[in-house]
């Protein structure tokens, strides 16, 4: 397949679900409350930023997910690495975190309330919660799929233990790393608006539900669009900017 | 009286696993290896060429036995024997040239290099680009190159530190037919240039015998050495001996010793009998 068909099919791919959104919504089969128009998103988006703080919404949003999610990766990381590399850590903390991450981190909100209370720290343990054990066990795998080839190389060439970590381990897999952490930023976001839905009179989360009151569905897409072009678009600029290395192909 | 040898197998075991299931890779080997010496250990499939390769690279550890390489007792690897695989060895995030300096970058975290030693370094990094024809592919990426550069880069990596010893481990076995011949002559000219002492690890006979100054043939279930072959060729290769009738004959001893130790041969007659059966 050619650049030029693939760039093609990829504009196809998204042209076409916006054409047909586009289309439904102007037919007017479906009533304009509950399927508002491209152009009506889009107007509201516009109003919300200059006239309703979605500037303010955004930002008090930006900061509990990047503090949640941050505080998870910032344990999950080392964590990770260790259970990923030494066999006795891997014993010790791989069977119980196994468990933990398929218990439903939702159901955690009413205890989570119960302890720490309706403010900012709640939601961040949500976040918290959410993310981190799926990331410790998603980066020790990241970790055990560096090719064992480049592990042997590097001891056979005189690296330390240590060595083959920062030289080999974190550069070799850091391109997966960053993957999951863009996985788990999305479910960052997932848990947030949950966090804000159930407690909160501010944030993305909190102005979708109110919109959900009024009736403003267009409100409601927005900012779902919003939520989804701020994880994606970030993530995608980082990996390209962090490894040239993978997108140098001849 | 012959100098002490490079590398030195007594007795050394390896199984696999515990009680019943456990499998003998490799059993009671004595193998010497002389110095500046080319040795090919050819065999079929779960002889333990392989195995035996890593536990004189300090890679995998024997059950029982010594092995001894350059006057010391192997506990683990180090940069006194260097180690070529297969494939997948490079970093792909560093360039040509600086994977090739892998080892002197190692040194350079640590501090503990001189100018001079820097100076070194850098020379003897271009030497080995010109030497393995990669001076055009420099700063080229790992995942740029074809698979025989990528085995190329991946020798000169292994040859930077000037190990005495280069273990190698199917280098070519990912590559295509002409390739393998265009790095089969490379390697020879490597070993004359650097005379270092190389164990091979192959599944070809023919890159056995026409790289080798001894074949060492091993034998599965249990792994261990059924024979080893004095290749009888000047010691300066070219492709055409491989139609000389002394490399063809050895080729078919060797290869009959394959089959023999592998029981292809009684399969083989097995599934004779079954067939005369069949037709009466």
């Amino acid at each position: 397949m050619g650049q030029r068909q693939y760039w093609m099919l990829a504009a196809a791919g998204l042209l076409i679900p916006f054409a047909s959104w586009w289309l439904l919504a102007s037919s007017e089969v479906i009533p304009k409350v509950f399927m508002p128009g491209p152009q009506d998103v889009w107007m509201r988006a516009l109003s919300w930023l200059y006239e309703d703080g979605l500037a303010a919404d955004a930002l008090i949003s930006i900061t509990r997910v990047f503090v949640g999610w941050g505080l998870s990766l910032l344990i999950a990381l080392p964590l990770g690495l260790m259970i990923g590399t030494y066999r006795p850590v891997q014993a010790l903390l791989e069977p119980l975190t196994d468990f933990i991450r398929y218990m439903p981190a939702v159901a955690f909100i009413p205890l989570v309330m119960l302890w720490i209370g309706i403010d900012e720290p709640s939601k961040i343990a949500i976040i918290f919660i959410g993310t981190f054990f799926q990331m410790v066990l998603m980066m020790a795998e990241d970790v055990r799929r560096v090719p064992a080839a480049q592990i042997e190389s590097a001891q056979t060439l005189g690296a330390s233990r240590s060595e083959i970590v920062n030289l080999v381990l974190l550069p070799s897999a850091k391109p997966a790393l960053l993957d999951t952490m863009r996985v788990t930023m999305g479910w960052a976001w997932t848990y947030l608006v949950v966090a804000e839905l159930v407690a909160a009179n501010s944030g993305l989360g909190y102005s979708i539900l109110k919109a959900q009151r009024f009736l403003q569905t267009d409100k409601i897409f927005a900012g779902i669009i919003i939520i989804g072009l701020i994880t994606d678009q970030l993530f995608r600029l980082v990996h390209r900017r962090a490894f040239p290395w993978m997108y140098r192909k001849s | 009286m012959s100098a002490e040898p490079k590398i030195r197998l007594r007795g050394v075991e390896k199984i696999f696993g515990e009680g019943e299931s456990a499998t003998v890779a490799l059993q009671k080997l004595d193998l010497d290896i002389q110095a500046s010496s080319f040795v090919t250990l050819v065999g079929a499939s779960g002889c333990g060429k392989s195995t035996l390769l890593r536990i004189i690279g300090g890679l995998d550890y024997q059950t029982g036995g010594e092995v001894f390489a350059n006057g010391k007792q192997v506990t683990g690897p180090g940069v006194d024997r260097a180690v070529v695989f297969q494939q997948y060895s490079l970093f792909p995030w560093l360039s040509v040239t600086q994977n090739i300096r892998f080892s002197h970058l190692l040194k350079a975290v640590r501090g503990d290099s001189t100018s001079t030693e820097v100076e070194a370094a850098s020379g003897r990094a271009d030497a080995l680009l010109n030497l393995m024809g990669l001076a055009s592919a420099a700063n080229s990426y790992p995942n740029q190159l074809s698979g025989g550069m990528q085995q190329r880069v991946a020798i000169a990596r292994a040859l930077m530190p000037r190990p005495p010893v280069l273990l190698m481990d199917e280098p070519f076995g990912a590559l295509d037919t002409q390739t393998r011949e265009v790095m089969h002559d490379l390697i020879l000219h490597v070993f004359n240039l650097e005379k270092s002492t190389i164990v091979f690890v192959t599944h070809d006979v023919e890159e056995a015998i026409y790289l080798g100054q001894r074949v060492v043939v091993m034998a599965p279930r249990p792994g261990r050495i059924d024979s080893i072959h004095e290749v009888a060729l000047p010691e300066k290769r070219t492709q055409d001996m491989k139609l000389s009738p002394e490399f063809i004959a050895m080729k078919r001893d060797i290869v009959e010793r394959i089959r023999e130790t592998s029981g292809m041969k009684t399969d083989f007659e097995l599934l004779e009998k079954l067939s005369r059966q069949a037709s009466l």
